[in-house]
């Protein structure tokens, strides 16, 4: 392994898992379900991608790279359909998204 | 680093299930309980156990949640709150995670070379499985041939709670006899997860063969090949509705394939019988001793992945059936 590979996938892997940590934070911190799929949905798309990334730079050209790119294109063909399905689901079943940005935090929580 | 990351696995476990005993929502509790067995999953891998790790994802993970989902929609989401004796109950856990934990004492070190399952049959199965049967992945060896008699035992248990279940639930109502317009129609009318549904099922029907035949080679074998073909027919029939599920594989045919697994076991197990052999003693299968010994494990494989394809899929469908 040359070592300017070895730090472009210790970059990656270090943005993949802080992009995985900030989804975390957001789907903790934020006010309803809409937006805090929103904010989970950086673990999917970006943590996936970059963290993937960086472990394929890892395994170089082998076998294990392959499925790593099969794994990866899976996560992108699944996630954002089943993020669809749950936000097309909350919806149907009466979810009423969050509005009143300018309110503050303790009136929106009543 | 095993040992950490390990012991957070475990530690995220022991939250999971306090928080599922704590919620009386059953549906809360049916997504805690495939976080809990995700992480299972995660600490078998860690611990080198990739075929177990893999059943516990495709099972654990996948399809029980499903199960419990179908079982859900035949009850209510809220759990009923009943008066129990709470002190009591508290003595009576306190009592057995002590008794546990006392228990722990006498077992040998994570990782001890002298511990009773590294020195009993296990360096036998390791020495003798490359001139015996000739496979990398020893697990197979010991699960379909020389431990053939427990996977056996296994499918029968899969076999007995199959029908166990579909005489409490019933196989459904032959469908001809409901009105049409009462027939599921799945997630027709939501066009982007029937066409990625569409793209992905071929792929993880082929993933379950993959597993199913590779499982002399790598982790895999009939238990989690069948489970994985099962969740993508059950995909195909939230997505496109039950009834067009039933059309590919009737519940007829279902039955038939609950039965014909078991059979196949068992009738590679009396062919070397009659081959001049012992019960389930595949190496008179073909006049080399190594290759009759893959042949039988080919077969006896192929009999676990019918039988839990069959089985889960029944299930599935006699708790849709209850729910129309």
């Amino acid at each position: 392994m040359t070592t300017p590979l070895d730090i472009l996938s210790w970059v990656l892997l270090t943005l993949g898992g802080l992009s995985i940590l900030i989804g975390g934070i957001g789907a903790l911190r934020m006010p309803d379900l809409y937006t805090r799929m929103h904010a989970a949905s950086v673990t999917d798309s970006m943590g996936a991608i970059l963290v993937l990334t960086g472990i394929m730079l890892q395994a170089g050209w082998s076998l294990a790279t392959i499925k790593l790119i099969a794994i990866l294109l899976f996560l992108l063909l699944t996630s954002p359909t089943s993020s669809n399905a749950l936000a097309s689901a909350a919806l149907l079943a009466g979810t009423v998204p969050f509005e009143d940005a300018g309110q503050d935090e303790g009136e929106a929580q009543e | 680093m095993i040992a950490i990351f390990g012991i957070f696995l475990l530690t995220l476990l022991v939250i999971t299930a306090i928080a599922i005993v704590r919620t009386d929502n059953l549906f809360v509790a049916v997504m805690l309980m495939g976080i809990a067995s995700l992480l299972i999953a995660g600490n078998f891998f860690l611990l080198d156990a990739a075929d177990v790790a893999l059943t516990e994802a495709a099972v654990g993970a996948g399809i029980s949640t499903v199960l419990f989902l179908s079982a859900l929609a035949l009850t209510s989401e809220r759990e009923r709150s009943r008066s129990s004796n709470k002190i009591l109950s508290f003595a009576v856990v306190s009592t057995a995670a002590l008794v546990l934990i006392y228990a722990t004492f006498d077992k040998p070190r994570f990782g001890d070379p002298e511990a009773p399952s590294q020195v009993h049959v296990a360096p036998w199965y390791l020495e003798k499985t490359p001139e015996y049967i000739d496979i990398p992945n020893v697990v197979t060896a010991v699960l379909g041939s020389f431990r053939g008699y427990d996977t056996l035992g296994e499918v029968f248990v899969v076999f007995t709670a199959g029908i166990g279940v579909l005489f409490l639930l019933g196989s459904g109502a032959p469908l001809g006899s409901l009105p049409q317009e009462k027939i599921n129609e799945g997630l027709r009318h939501h066009l982007i997860p029937r066409v990625v549904g569409r793209v992905l099922i071929p792929f993880i029907l082929l993933f379950g063969l993959y597993v199913q035949f590779h499982g002399e080679y790598g982790p895999g074998g009939g238990f989690q090949a069948g489970a994985i073909i099962a969740a993508a027919i059950i995909l195909f029939a939230l997505l496109e509705g039950e009834q067009r599920a039933l059309n590919v594989l009737s519940a007829r045919v279902l039955l038939g394939l609950i039965a014909v697994g078991p059979l196949l076991y068992g009738a590679v197990g009396v062919a070397g019988i009659l081959l001049g052999g012992n019960f389930l003693d595949y190496s008179v299968l073909s006049s080399n001793p190594v290759k009759g010994q893959q042949l039988g494990i080919l077969l006896i494989e192929a009999g676990v992945g019918i039988t839990v394809t069959g089985v889960l899929l029944s299930i599935f469908h006699a708790f849709a059936a209850r729910g129309r």
